[in-house]
């Protein structure tokens, strides 16, 4: 989708951005090995709109079904970082 | 070429997610030439960034159905993007967790009757406060789970569809001499947040992989929105209280029909 490739760090940046507008997230909390739902706190619907953005924001497609499996926020970058290609 | 809504303005709520089947309505109403205006609840912003997903730009408003004073408010917002409404989507159901999943027996009734308000009252409530706006031929559509038996899981959502039901029935009466439809589509299951968050989903899912005649997907909902808008097209001018089955013909027979 986008020729745009983003380093690992700069993903993680660009999440926690998201997830502190998203869920108000404090960005200091949101590193890799935080789980979205249960140490972050970041409800069904607010994992939607966080993935609608990162994609909007990544230039990827992050399909239903693939959403399951991203429990942290490492899972998240990971997943951006090879979308990208 | 000519779309089946050339020139159609629709009023469609219930978008939250790109697998909503409102969403799937206003991109087909979009692609045959409605102009579409929609009503989100709750978290707008979500809403705002699923809407910029569709084919064309369409304005949100903010519709809480059990809020009174924004149902008072919704035709003069309607009217700040179009003079009149040719069609209106009712595409919203809600039943706190215990209300659903198991807990028929138990569930109290101050969440069944938020189940009852959400998924049934507000049909009313709709209908009622965009009357001002709807022209004569103008249709009105629901979505529908086939309440004609019970399920599992599906608890007191089965009994606020069955009111459903009934209520398209009673406003039908009471519109028909408007010269306003009212019209269910009952869907079978796909895969929405709406459907994810009841427990024991999956069993839907795999009754209606074996049964449906037709076959069914859980994730096209193209033949829900293309049976929605139909129903409010030109196409159903003298039907109205009707519950139009979209699910594979899942309805049409009892037992899972063998390989033969
Ligand atoms: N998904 C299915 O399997 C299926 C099958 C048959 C019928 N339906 C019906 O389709 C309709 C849409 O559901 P969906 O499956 O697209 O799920 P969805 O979760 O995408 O949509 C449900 C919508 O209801 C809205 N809503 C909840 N409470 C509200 C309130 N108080 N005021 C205004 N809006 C409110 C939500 O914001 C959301 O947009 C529902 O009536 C549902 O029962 C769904």
């Amino acid at each position: 989708m986008s020729t745009v490739k983003n380093t690992r760090e700069e993903i993680v940046e660009g999440l926690s951005e998201i997830l502190e507008e998203v869920a108000g997230v404090d960005p200091k909390e949101a590193t890799e090995d935080k789980s979205f739902t249960e140490e972050l706190d970041v409800d069904s619907l607010s994992m939607v709109e966080v993935v609608v953005a990162a994609e909007e924001r990544f230039g990827v497609k992050i399909p239903d079904d693939d959403v399951q499996s991203l429990k942290t926020v490492g899972d998240a970058v990971s997943y951006i970082e090879k979308a990208q290609g | 070429m000519p779309g089946l809504l050339n020139g159609k303005r629709l009023l469609i709520t219930g978008l939250i997610t790109e697998q909503s089947l409102a969403f799937g309505v206003a991109r087909l109403a979009q692609e045959e030439g409605a102009e579409v205006v929609l009503t989100g609840f709750g978290r707008l912003s979500l809403v705002n960034r699923i809407a910029a997903r569709l084919p064309k730009p369409a304005p949100v408003i903010e519709l809480d159905v059990t809020d009174t004073a924004q149902l008072d408010g919704l035709a003069a917002q309607v009217r700040e993007h179009t003079d009149g409404l040719d069609g209106v989507l009712h595409s919203i159901a809600f039943a706190p967790p215990s209300a659903l999943g198991g807990g028929f027996l138990t569930a109290p009734w101050e969440d069944v009757a938020t189940a009852l308000q959400v998924s049934a009252f507000s049909f009313k409530s709709l209908a009622v406060a965009t009357l001002p706006l709807l022209t004569p031929g103008a249709g009105i559509v629901g979505m529908d789970f086939d309440a004609r038996q019970a399920w599992p899981v599906y608890d007191w959502m089965g009994v606020a569809k069955a009111g459903l039901e009934s209520v398209t029935r009673y406003l039908a009466r009471d519109l028909g001499p408007k010269g306003i439809r009212v019209n269910l589509v009952a869907a079978g299951p796909q895969r929405t947040m709406a459907a994810k968050s009841i427990p024991g989903f999956e069993q839907f899912e795999r009754a209606w992989q074996e049964r449906a005649p037709l076959g069914w997907s859980l994730t096209d909902s193209t033949p829900v929105a293309k049976a929605a808008l139909m129903l409010m097209s030109d196409w159903f001018p003298a039907t109205t209280g009707e519950i139009v089955h979209v699910d594979g013909g899942f309805h049409a027979v009892g037992v899972p029909v063998g390989d033969a």
